[in-house]
């Protein structure tokens, strides 16, 4: 008997949840009226539907070739930043108001990702330099340039 | 020739200006490793929005252009392609730089650039008006048709796995189908109130081509990737010109080779740089050197990817098919501005489309003249840790995609599709032919219903879009790119096991 490898699971999952949009898009694309404003979308979720299931049921049997997932390491690496990411999207940037929300999550990254030492001085400084200017280059492109009025918020 | 009489509106002094901004933005962008030239265009396109739509598409158009070319300079100092086009241009370029060549690599790259990039501008200034008056004989069934042709073109040729790159186009034509219907007016998959004005393209096309590579920076860790550069000593342009003109065959394969691909719909300058450089390897009798640092098959390779540029956008202006996934997104582009490729382009914008296309021929000359100047700036460009990239693309990405309607729905849709874009990535979706199904959606959908409306009142539904010699080759094209794909994945599987039962 075959074992399930992480990456195979992971394909399972991936296409599973991919299937299961499929079918939901396929059934609300059926079941919903007017029937003629979801014309187009009948035709398209049928075939939708199809080519994911045969992406599911290709994943269960082990024939998938392409893609490899993500390894562990790769998911240690990536979640902290992207939990900052999502923070900094769905909540601090209308919460806090989009300047300083940019500005932290910048400062934050930078100091996650950054391969010079933490215990250094000069590497803080230098952070907190380059997210000055990162902001400064921001704030002169849309504020000044292009015009764009940015949610302020409880600070900027 | 009616391109002639637009050739003064690139001399303005806004046009130029931008026209040279995004040359030398270009060039420093496309030496970045990890920045794509769809991304940078993507990124770019916010910027274009207070700008009248010639203006904006010279910009992108430059940009287009330079980030192919630009992608040399870290490919040749730090042996890092900038762009997938550049690969082949390490395999010799970065061996001439390590043996002290590394200005002569650069020189002969650019030349060898403008070179193919003319050409191939002059290929899409002389096929596009064309094929745009014959794009005149379309009715609703072509056009739809046409726009399926794109979503499966892409789908099946850019993507890995055939079934996965079909599955990609589908999903991207679900998601332009959200929103409003614009015939009964009736809500369709709005589940969430961001989405309630259908999906944004500019703020998905951001989401879809920069957040992926921002979690793909994360994924890498405090790792420091800053790539060492390698010196380059003076060298007489002088004396790569007449090295040029000695390689006259590598830069006549590079030009034609790109060409004929850039004009396939669906295949990038990857496969061109790739394809020249093999065909030079075979027809040059120094074929031994291939691969130590010789300058035929560097000139190949980036007279190639360049050359790619303007017949991908042949296409793209008369059928609204684009021919690299960089080109949709300046379909997007070109979208946003009231402007639908095609006959309508030419007939009712035609300073637009001429402004446009002679900025891109002006552009490859500017690119080789500041090419050999900018190409050390952007070599110390290219050594920026990936920490800062990512940091820089996330914050360009929140905020261009919140000036496109000062909506934070489209911040929201951004991130969402971008986040799930990077998990399908990992499983084998590709995001080009996603991004096909949600600029063609509507084109296909549109043209559906009209369709079906004439033939209800016709022959019926069948009769009008499965019969005429029209509809039936452009069905067959949609069939054999599907059954091509099929049959090259299945071989390159093939010769994989082959090669593991040998090792």
């Amino acid at each position: 008997m075959s074992t399930v490898t992480l990456p195979r699971l992971q394909h399972i999952i991936g296409s599973g949840l991919v299937a299961a949009v499929g079918a939901s898009v396929c059934y609300i694309s059926y079941t919903q009226q007017p029937s003629e404003a979801f014309l187009f979308p009948r035709l398209i979720s049928s075939v939708f539907l199809v080519l994911a299931l045969w992406t599911f049921i290709k994943a269960c049997l082990g024939w998938t070739k392409v893609g490899n997932g993500i390894s562990m390491t790769q998911f240690k690496n990536l979640a902290p930043g992207l939990v900052v990411a999502l923070i900094y999207i769905f909540w601090a940037a209308k919460g806090f108001g989009f300047y300083t929300a940019t500005t932290i999550a910048f400062f934050i990254l930078l100091s996650l990702y950054d391969p010079a030492p933490h215990t250094a001085l000069k590497s803080w400084v230098k952070r907190m330099i380059t997210t000055a200017c990162f902001m400064g280059v921001m704030y002169g492109l849309f504020a000044l340039l292009l015009k764009v009025y940015t949610p302020r918020e409880i600070f900027f | 020739m009616e391109f002639i009489y637009y050739f003064g509106d690139v001399f303005t002094p806004i046009n130029f200006g931008l026209l040279l901004l995004g040359t030398i933005g270009g060039l420093i962008l496309g030496a970045t490793p990890g920045l794509s030239p769809t991304m940078a265009v993507a990124l770019l396109i916010p910027f274009t929005f207070q700008l009248e739509a010639a203006q904006g598409l010279i910009l992108l158009g430059a940009a287009y252009t330079s980030t192919v070319a630009g992608g040399a300079v870290s490919a040749i100092l730090l042996k890092i392609p900038g762009a997938p086009a550049n690969i082949a241009t390490t395999l010799d370029g970065h061996a001439m730089a390590l043996k002290g060549e590394g200005a002569k690599a650069l020189q002969l790259s650019f030349l060898s650039s403008a070179v193919g990039g003319v050409f191939g501008v002059l290929l899409l200034i002389f096929l596009t008006p064309v094929l745009a008056q014959w794009a005149l004989a379309f009715g609703p069934s072509h056009l739809f048709w046409l726009a399926i042709l794109g979503v499966t073109v892409i789908g099946s040729l850019d993507s890995k796995s055939v079934v996965k790159g079909l599955l990609s186009g589908c999903i991207g034509l679900w998601l332009a189908t959200i929103g409003f219907d614009d015939i009964m007016g009736a809500q369709r998959f709005i589940f969430h109130p961001s989405l309630g004005g259908g999906i944004n393209i500019i703020a998905a096309l951001i989401g879809l081509f920069a957040i992926p590579q921002v979690i793909t920076m994360f994924a890498k860790g405090r790792k420091n990737d800053g790539a060492e550069a390698i010196q380059v000593q003076k060298h007489p342009i002088k004396g790569a010109i007449s090295e040029l003109f000695r390689y006259k065959r590598a830069v006549g394969i590079g030009t034609i080779t790109g060409s004929i691909i850039g004009l396939i719909p669906g295949v990038g300058g990857q496969i061109a740089g790739l394809v020249a450089y093999d065909q030079s390897k075979k027809f040059s009798p120094d074929r031994d050197k291939f691969g130590t640092g010789h300058p035929e098959g560097l000139i190949a390779a980036e007279s190639a990817n360049n050359a790619m540029v303007g017949p991908s956008l042949v296409p793209l202006l008369t059928l609204s098919i684009p021919g690299s996934p960089t080109a949709a997104v300046l379909l997007g582009g070109l979208l946003i501005h009231g402007i639908f490729p095609g006959t309508d382009l030419f007939d009712n914008h035609p300073d637009v489309a001429w402004t446009f296309i002679n900025s891109m021929l002006i552009g490859q000359i500017l690119m080789c003249i500041f090419g050999l100047y900018v190409a050390g700036m952007a070599a110390r460009v290219a050594q920026v840790p990936q920490s800062m990239m990512a940091a820089i693309v996330l914050g360009l990405a929140v905020f261009g995609s919140y000036s496109v309607q000062s909506s934070m729905g489209d911040v929201y849709v951004m991130a969402s599709l971008g986040v799930m874009m990077y998990f399908l990535e990992r499983f084998g979706f590709s995001a080009a032919p996603l991004v096909l199904g949600l600029i063609l959606g509507p084109i296909a959908e549109s043209n559906f219903i009209q369709g079906s409306m004439i033939a209800t009142a016709t022959d019926g539904l069948a009769p009008y879009f499965l019969t005429g010699t029209l509809n039936l080759f452009l069905i067959a094209v949609v069939i054999l790119s599907i059954l091509y794909s099929g049959y090259m994945e299945l071989r390159t599987k093939r010769y994989t096991s082959k090669e593991e039962i040998m090792a």
